[in-house]
């Protein structure tokens, strides 16, 4: 990593790595912003095909939430385990956020394809264009974090991963809780209060 | 009101003598407004026009002042190295600001004077863009024409507008500002003109290929004269005379399919063109881009897609004597 | 400079120094480009009813000049002097990320290139649905051929390379500041800078969705700008506008900059009212967030909304003016010398001003319906960025080449330049306010002779070719300073700022010492000399792997053009490979 932005001084005090990663994430508040404002500006206005209301499963949804949420309190507690030096666990707890991400994915997966089977695709109507766009990139944000997590834990199995790298798995943990957050607002406003 | 009582504060009396030495007459004219909304806008404009005139001579006077005044002199003393003056910068601050005030107050008032709400009584019209011609309805007249539109002095008009496919742009300047025409909405314009006279607009939103190509005429006479237009444009045409070139054309519009994409009252009723029900009475052809003349029907009909680029209608290979009987026919649905 | 040469030295150059070089030189070809498809417009315009470029020809080359102009020569002509200046004026070695700042350029020329592949290929389908592609013009239906497909990939290839850009910068400025540099004594170019970069990580991610939903539409037959199915091809001008007003102030703010610099240091006396020129840069970043349906006025959103904007847009001249009069108080009472670098910031504040008073007519909704999407507006945003950045952009360039090569351009030859472009820009815009208050659209490729506005066209096409002049001279100037160019010291003009406390151009590690800073204008400030360290400075060596991932963007985008789904997968890996590998190579700085 560049050493710049880590062990040199800095003018704000904050290591540069994480300082990026929070512009990042304000950025991404801005790319997810317009896709849910969009998915709420077209609500109620699709001309045919089925409905939220008709399609979505709120209980099923909720399972695959509460799993994404867990997976987060696994990332807390993976810093937490490299950050003491604990490369037993951290291996663990890392390998258990990418599984409970890859299980939300698959969820997400079995989600879109029922709903491509009850009428409802990218082409149907715009609650199918919109949910699709929102819900997908947020999958393939999904999808990036698991494969980051699976870099980190792969790197601790070749016994890379210490706690001189503490930053920069507290950097993948904020993009991973990032990413959960994100979850919550989607599922608040498309599935729990759809009109 | 005569027209050019307002003129006399307006840019457009100082300017049209300094335009005359560039060019001109003007007939798209943005400075001389022949309706109410076209005034209400030129008024505000000239208003604005001589603030941003007075900012400009302070500016670009202080600007000049300093660059000869301040110019570098050999052997001159280091300059007073001063950060600021907070005085003098609270009232560059508010100068500005108040200035914006006067622009304000009167932008807002014109803004709710012509939203685009007309009167009651007003001849409604409705707009309908398509690519690249106008298509224009009196729904309460049960006229439906293209590219030139015939109104009434003196009385408001409510016009609504539209598109079919993309964003186009209803424009006639002289008599007032522009409303873009957007598919599946409905937008509206408000104005009662007050001249006689031709007033040329043109599409004025990039709408693809042929958008340079996408004109309008719009004739403001008096209400006789508009009322005879109107019952001229409620009358079917009779059908040509058994032998003549032009019942030569009718045929060949079938033949060729011109009834697939044409309307023509009695006869025909495509609708992806313009109505043609009475087309030789208009001045212009095209989208209101060529001048309505035999010659001009002749090369129209005999290669569109040459004389406006990405035409909707296609080159029909039409034989140099349907050519001309089309043309007889055309010329002769008045 | 760093010693090293040769291709693979650039290719893999994670050196600040280098990279602002390569985005300077990619940068000003593109806006030769940009040029000669303006002089193209004009030679077609210069005549009524012209049949010297086809419609469809036309169409091509004011969708590229604008896109070219705006995406390929202004914003990286400003990353230029973001790279090669900002670590010197915060002293610094280099940026924070020095690979990712490799990364961001070589994205920005792969995309520009694959934007302009379209021009090679057969029938030349390059982008037509203007720089702004208002839907339904740009869906599938309305633009069947590959054309708006480059244009919305190439963008958001380029929304990448801009992305990972304002990050970089926004770490730099606020983390590796020399010892003493506190924010309000940072230099104002750096504080614009700052800003742009704040404007940039937030208004491309809001470009990005809307291409990406035109792209759905396009690709797979979603509806989002489409009625037919309930979707609304307003929703597009919002979004594009959201994104649109921000850029135009990532594309002034810079060269405000420049000219805060420049004014100062050829006037002899510090910036009138740095703390409110700083702040009211600030402020016009956020302020612009709030006056983007200016540009909708005659979309008919209604008298409210239409009044709100009309008053936001407004106020947001109060700070912009607040500036000007900053500047010319900056000059009042100086000792002014016109060098090249001076004229053209004067040339500046005289042509901003015009059009920031034409953009005050626009401000106003109910004049705005006459001006709007005619020339008038064309004349309006050329006087701001024309007028305004290119003239700022010329500023820096004579103002910051002694810097970036050790010698000066000359200055008879500068002047000239200054005069032919100052006189051409009048000749070829001032007309324009006049074309378009008589009744010219934009966006034509013909206008009929009954118009009236034959001479002015002529004039104004007179006016482009006057430009292109001056840049003949300019290109000339650049290439003779490199023989016979006068060497230039550290210090060419007595300029305050720590770029100037090391030698033209700087050693690859920038300072031997890094400087502690005591004031606003160290330079001024006489400072007392750094003594050579003792140790050597560690420089970091460069990497291929920036280049590597940048590779895999133009892959993905090669999907969608061709209808294969395998590419983007290709692409995506080459990225992925390229990250990973750069994530665990070893790198010091």
């Amino acid at each position: 990593m560049s050493h710049a932005a880590t062990t040199h001084h800095t003018s704000m005090g904050l290591d540069s790595r994480k300082m990026a990663f929070w512009a990042f994430i304000g950025s991404e508040c801005l790319l997810f912003g317009t896709l849910i404002s969009t998915y709420l500006i077209y609500q109620g206005r699709s001309v045919s095909g089925p409905t939220p209301g008709e399609i979505l499963n709120i209980p099923v949804t909720s399972i695959s939430t509460f799993d994404l949420l867990m997976s987060s309190l696994w990332m807390v507690l993976a810093l937490a385990a490299v950050q003491r030096g604990d490369m037993k666990w951290a291996k663990v707890w890392l390998l258990g956020v990418a599984i409970g991400g890859a299980i939300f994915l698959g969820f997400q997966v079995y989600e879109f394809t029922s709903f491509v089977h009850e009428g409802l695709t990218l082409k149907t109507n715009l609650f199918g264009a919109t949910f699709f766009v929102l819900t997908g990139t947020h999958g393939a944000h999904v999808t990036v974090g698991v494969l980051w997590m699976l870099t980190l834990w792969y790197r601790a199995m070749r016994g890379k991963l210490g706690p001189q790298h503490a930053v920069t798995v507290e950097i993948a943990g904020l993009y991973w809780h990032f990413v959960d957050v994100v979850w919550i607002a989607i599922f608040t406003l498309v599935y729990l209060l759809h009109k | 009101m005569p027209p050019f009582r307002r003129h006399y504060t307006s840019f457009a009396a100082l300017s049209l003598g300094l335009l005359a030495a560039c060019g001109g007459p003007f007939p798209q004219s943005t400075l001389a407004p022949v309706s109410d909304f076209g005034h209400d806008i030129d008024r505000l404009f000239t208003g604005i026009f001589w603030w941003a005139v007075a900012v400009f001579v302070v500016v670009e006077g202080l600007l000049l002042f300093s660059v000869f005044r301040f110019r570098h002199r050999e052997g001159a003393p280091s300059p007073k190295q001063h950060e600021g003056h907070t005085a003098l910068e609270i009232t560059w601050t508010l100068a500005p600001a108040l200035i914006l005030v006067f622009i304000a107050v009167p932008t807002v008032r014109t803004i709710f004077k012509t939203a685009g709400d007309a009167p009651a009584g007003a001849l409604r019209v409705e707009v309908i863009g398509h690519q690249w011609w106008w298509e224009y309805r009196y729904p309460d007249l049960g006229i439906v024409t293209a590219n030139e539109l015939h109104l009434p002095v003196g009385r408001p008009v409510a016009v609504d507008i539209t598109s079919v496919d993309v964003v186009h742009s209803w424009w006639t300047p002289r008599l007032g500002g522009k409303r873009d025409a957007i598919p599946n909405r409905h937008t509206k314009l408000a104005f009662a003109p007050d001249s006689v006279g031709m007033f040329t607009g043109q599409c004025v939103e990039y709408c693809g290929a042929s958008h340079a190509n996408m004109r309008l005429r719009t004739f403001v006479e008096s209400d006789s004269a508009f009322q005879a237009w109107v019952a001229a444009q409620r009358a079917t045409p009779s059908a040509p005379a058994k032998g003549s070139v032009e019942e030569t054309g009718r045929q060949a519009f079938q033949r060729y399919g011109c009834i697939a994409c044409h309307t023509v009252a009695g006869f025909a009723t495509g609708i992806i063109g313009p109505n043609l029900t009475h087309v030789g009475s208009r001045t212009t052809i095209a989208g209101g881009t060529i001048m309505n003349t035999e010659q001009h029907l002749h090369d129209w009909i005999a290669d569109p897609p040459a004389m406006k680029p990405g035409s909707m209608m296609p080159n029909m290979h039409a034989s140099p004597p349907d050519v001309t009987a089309l043309v007889a026919y055309l010329q002769s649905l008045k | 400079m760093s010693e090293a040469k040769g291709l693979k030295s650039w290719l893999t150059t994670t050196d600040h120094k280098r990279i602002g070089l390569l985005y300077f030189w990619t940068a000003f070809v593109f806006f030769l480009i940009g040029g000669v498809e303006a002089l193209m417009i004009r030679a077609q315009l210069a005549r009524p009813d012209s049949q010297l470029v086809g419609a469809e020809t036309y169409n091509q080359l004011f969708t590229m000049h604008g896109t070219t102009m705006v995406f390929l020569a202004l914003m990286p002509l400003g990353a230029a002097f973001f790279n090669f200046i900002v670590p010197l004026q915060i002293g610094a070695r280099d940026v924070v990320f020095p690979r990712l700042n490799a990364f961001s350029y070589w994205v920005f020329l792969l995309g520009g290139l694959f934007m302009n592949a379209s021009w090679f290929l057969p029938g030349h389908p390059a982008p037509d649905g203007g720089w702004f592609g208002y839907a339904t013009l740009t869906e599938r239906q309305f633009s069947p051929g590959p054309n708006i497909d480059f244009w919305l990939l190439g963008l958001q290839i380029l929304g990448i390379a801009s992305l990972a850009a304002g990050f970089n910068f926004i770490v730099t400025i606020l983390n590796l500041r020399a010892p003493g540099m506190k924010m309000m004594r940072l230099p104002v170019f750096s504080w614009m800078t700052l800003v742009t970069s704040f404007l940039i990580i937030t208004a491309f991610p809001v470009i990005t969705v809307a291409l990406v939903f035109l792209m759905f539409d396009r690709v797979f037959g979603t509806h989002f700008y489409l009625p037919a199915a309930g979707g609304d091809p307003v929703l597009w001008q919002h979004l594009f506008w959201v994104f649109g007003h921000p850029e135009v102030y990532i594309l002034i703010l810079p060269a405000m900059g420049v000219v805060s610099e420049v004014l100062p240091t050829f006037s002899r006396k510090p910036l009138f009212g740095y703390t409110v020129v700083v702040y009211s840069g600030v402020l016009i970043g956020f302020m612009g967030w709030g006056v983007w349906s200016h540009h909708m006025f005659s979309v008919g959103l209604g008298p409210i909304a239409d009044s709100v904007f009309a008053l936001t847009t407004m106020l947001i001249a109060i700070p912009t003016g607040v500036k000007i009069f900053n500047w010319l108080a900056t000059l009042w009472g100086g000792q002014i010398r016109l060098t090249t670098a001076m004229c053209f910031a004067l040339g500046f504040i005289a042509l901003f001003t015009i059009g920031g008073l034409s953009g005050i007519t626009h401000a106003s909704p109910p004049a705005d319906l006459q001006q709007t999407d005619t020339y008038y507006v064309v004349a309006h945003f050329h006087y701001v960025l024309f007028g305004g950045t290119i003239m700022g952009l010329f500023a820096g360039m004579y103002y910051w080449w002694p810097k970036m090569t050790g010698r000066l351009l000359s200055e008879p030859l500068g002047i000239l330049h200054f005069w032919l472009t100052f006189i051409g820009m009048n000749l070829t815009f001032f007309p324009m306010h006049l074309i378009g208050l008589l009744g010219m659209p934009r966006r034509i490729y013909t206008y009929s002779t009954d118009l009236g506005l034959d001479r002015m066209n002529l004039w104004s096409s007179i006016g482009a070719f006057t430009i292109g002049l001056g840049m003949v001279v300019f290109v000339y100037n650049m290439w003779r300073t490199r023989r016979h160019g006068a060497v230039a010291g550290p210090n060419p003009w007595g300029g305050a700022t720590l770029e100037w406390a090391t030698s033209s151009p700087p050693p690859v590690h920038n300072f031997d010492v890094i400087p502690t800073v005591t004031s606003r204008m160290p330079l001024w400030d006489a400072q007392p000399p750094a003594k050579a360290p003792a140790e050597p400075v560690h420089v970091p060596p460069g990497s291929w792997w920036p280049l590597v991932a940048a590779a895999g963007l133009p892959v993905m985008a090669l999907a969608p053009l061709t209808h294969t789904v395998w590419i983007v997968f290709v692409g995506a890996a080459i990225l992925l490979y390229g990250i990973y590998r750069w994530a665990y190579e070893p790198f010091e700085v």
